[in-house]
């Protein structure tokens, strides 16, 4: 059984999911990696605005090849989600309620999630062409001097995402090994 | 004796560079589907069904947006002249290849000051030098999800077999789901700190699923690819039987008092052209 859910995010719908549900997500996502992170980080710690709403937002950790002509945008999957854990607290704390990547999570985003009541979800790392399907436009943000690791507002439709840590802590890197090895 | 351009090894490598990155070797492709076709676990069999349609799609489309590092290798014959400068011309080969090719520049000319370089330079050049007047060149990018979770250990000679095998299973599993599972694992054994790392790369150049030559790394080959497959890990780390696409061993003779290993991990995009001049 597949969710629809759209982006941004409410409450209710980030706290109902849980690991291990398969999602097509629709609606607005902005892209940032560690780069990114960084700066919107230093922002933060200065009490500047942020260059996008971050309330019930959801961030993807994409840095995209180039798009070609008359396309919205090149290959588009998930990079590793680890490098961005020193930053993710701040902006769940900000109002983030999604976070798209791919890979394990440090316990202090896990500890974060579970008081901020947010979400994790993993793309299928390596699937960049078919992950860029789903992006039907791409605008810059901020940040074009980061090259692919500028932030982006991108909407997409129906992009195939399965929540691997819920705002329980539940995570279906444990969960799913474990099911696996206990039905051999 | 023979001449070539150093024009034509920009020229190769550009096509390379865009070939690598858009189109998913043969070998490759073939390796996935017979892992999918073993793979007993629903959401994993759902999962690579997803990466064999992504590898389908084609079109000039990159298969990754991590198009890597280029990883370049040159066979260089003895007996061959290149006229001009070599490693100028397979720079200015990758600087072409991915502007033409959409492909993302990835590369940040300083590890601390980190500004990108702009266009995916320099390539991580390796020269080798071998009998005959041919120029073979290879092309491999490498992306870092997977080059992030690589490790070399510099064991000792009382770890023995056991020790490696150890370590090797203890490096996938460490990897988890970072390195975007199902992984090739390439191994380096024997030979220098620095040989011993670049024997890792070279062993995941290999034709996806050939054995060692050497009947007991084969054997070995089978046995560890059998145990990070029974860690239950699978395809993006959601659980499933397919962790690994195959194990590569390539040893080097080493010093009485060492016993190097390194684990160099690709992804299942393992992407590799090669074009002989």
């Amino acid at each position: 059984m597949v969710k629809l859910i759209t982006a941004p995010l409410d409450r209710e719908t980030a706290r109902g999911l849980r690991a291990g549900e398969s999602v097509l997500l629709s609606g607005t996502v902005y892209t940032a990696r560690d780069a990114a992170h960084k700066r919107l980080c230093a922002l933060a710690a200065e009490g500047k605005p942020m260059p996008f709403p971050v309330e019930g937002s959801v961030i993807y950790y994409v840095g995209p090849t180039p798009a070609r002509p008359g396309q919205p945008i090149g290959s588009a999957g998930p990079t590793t989600s680890c490098r961005m854990d020193a930053y993710a607290p701040t902006l769940l704390h900000l109002g983030e309620l999604g976070m798209i990547g791919k890979g394990a999570r440090s316990q202090e985003v896990i500890a974060a999630m579970r008081e901020t009541g947010a979400v994790y979800f993993g793309a299928i790392g390596g699937a960049g062409a078919l992950l860029a399907r789903c992006v039907k436009s791409a605008e810059l943000v901020c940040y074009e001097d980061l090259g692919a690791e500028a932030v982006r507002r991108l909407e997409v439709e129906n992009l195939p995402l399965t929540v691997v840590i819920d705002c329980l802590g539940n995570n279906l890197y444990e969960t799913g090994r474990a099911a696996y090895l206990a039905r051999r | 004796m023979r001449e070539i351009s150093a024009g034509a090894v920009a020229d190769t490598v550009a096509r390379l560079c865009v070939q690598a990155n858009t189109c998913l070797p043969r070998d490759v492709k073939d390796g996935i589907a017979a892992a999918r076709a073993a793979e007993d676990w629903p959401p994993a069999r759902e999962i690579l069904d997803r990466i064999v349609e992504n590898g389908e799609i084609g079109g000039g489309f990159p298969i990754c947006q991590d198009t890597g590092m280029a990883c370049v290798f040159l066979e260089v014959g003895q007996e061959l002249h290149i006229a001009g400068d070599l490693a100028q011309a397979v720079d200015e080969g990758v600087r072409r290849g991915y502007a033409q090719g959409y492909l993302r520049k990835s590369v940040v000319s300083d590890p601390l000051e980190r500004v990108n370089s702009g266009d995916n330079t320099p390539a991580m050049l390796y020269t080798d030098l071998v009998p005959g007047d041919r120029l073979a060149i290879t092309v491999a990018p490498k992306g870092f999800g997977s080059e992030n979770m690589s490790r070399i250990a510099m064991l000792k000679p009382s770890d023995g077999v056991e020790g490696v095998k150890d370590f090797i299973v203890d490096t996938v599993e460490q990897a988890g789901p970072n390195p975007c599972p199902p992984i090739v694992v390439g191994v380096g054994l024997g030979g220098t700190f620095d040989k011993c790392a670049l024997l890792a790369k070279k062993a995941l150049l290999r034709e996806l699923g050939t054995p060692s030559p050497l009947p007991f790394y084969a054997e070995l080959e089978r046995e560890l690819l059998d145990r990070i497959n029974a860690l239950g890990i699978g395809p993006q780390g959601f659980g499933g039987r397919t962790t690994a696409l195959a194990v590569h061993i390539e040893t080097l003779p080493t010093h009485i008092a060492g016993l190097p290993c390194a684990v160099n991990i690709n992804c299942h995009v393992a992407r590799h052209a090669t074009e002989v001049l």
